[in-house]
């Protein structure tokens, strides 16, 4: 049961993934791109990680991909043919160097010694909103707060970015 | 019950079609998604190996590489927004004033 899920939710991330990077239309890109967030979601939940799935679903799909959008939308982009071009050779090229580092990744991580797996119990423990908060608010609790402040400077920073005139 | 390995596999060719993207699309709003699919590739394996070590840390780390997406995004549609106004264009290849 758990392998069939995870292998649906997975062959669906990478085709989606896949599809973000070769379509033309940015607002397909950004489609597949949610669906793809949303796959990951419930590979989180397949990994008993409920609190992060929830918040995959929240910020990722709902707030960051709605700002995509709405950039896609604001920029009124006219001239899409010219953004596609065909056959390339640095096309083939950077895809072959890309297969090369792919297989290399996938070779490291079968050539690992064997991780000992939990019982699942413990990680239904482990991904509750309970057991993230106190690591959260114990362990990390000064980079909590920083992150607090690298938010500030992000509004601060997209603010002056896109204001009209600087002065 | 999936290996460990399955989902680092997962993570490793989600990673590659980050980079993929990156490398050959010439729209900045498409190679602006493929670095969100690269930071999502690295919170799965995150994800994954803290649900196999039975440890909370890569959680809290998945976490803050949310935060971080969320404020990269912010800031990298709002320099899109400002080029476009400026140049008309998201094409990269037309972007080219730091190059000589």
């Amino acid at each position: 049961m758990y392998q069939i899920v995870f292998y649906v939710l997975a062959g669906v991330a990478i085709i989606s993934g896949i599809l973000v990077i070769t379509r033309r239309n940015p607002v397909m890109s950004a489609l597949y791109l949610i669906l793809n967030f949303f796959c990951l979601a419930g590979l989180y939940l397949t990994l008993h990680a409920q609190f992060i799935a929830i918040i995959q679903i929240l910020v990722y799909a709902g707030a960051i991909m709605v700002l995509f959008v709405f950039v896609i939308m604001l920029l009124n982009l006219k001239d899409e043919r010219k953004l596609m071009e065909g056959f390339s050779w640095k096309k083939v090229l950077a895809g072959g160097l890309a297969f090369g580092v792919l297989m290399e990744l996938i070779y490291i991580i079968m050539m690992q010694n064997e991780v000992k797996s939990i019982d699942l119990n413990k990680a239904t423990e482990v991904g509750t909103v309970e057991s993230v908060g106190i690591a959260l608010f114990t362990k990390f609790l000064f980079p909590f707060e920083i992150t607090s402040l690298l938010l500030i400077v992000a509004i601060v920073g997209a603010v002056v970015l896109a204001k009209k005139k600087l002065e | 019950m999936v290996s460990l390995e399955s989902y680092l596999i997962v993570s490793a060719v989600m990673f590659i079609t980050g980079v993929v993207g990156v490398i050959t699309c010439r729209n900045a709003i498409i190679v602006f998604m493929s670095i969100e699919l690269m930071l999502n590739s690295v919170n799965l394996s995150l994800i994954a190996f803290s649900a196999f070590l039975g440890d909370a840390t890569g959680q809290v780390f998945v976490f803050f590489i949310m935060t971080v997406a969320a404020a990269e995004a912010a800031v990298g549609l709002a320099i899109i927004i400002a080029l476009y106004r400026r140049k008309q264009t998201v094409h990269l290849d037309e972007i080219n004033i730091l190059k000589w």
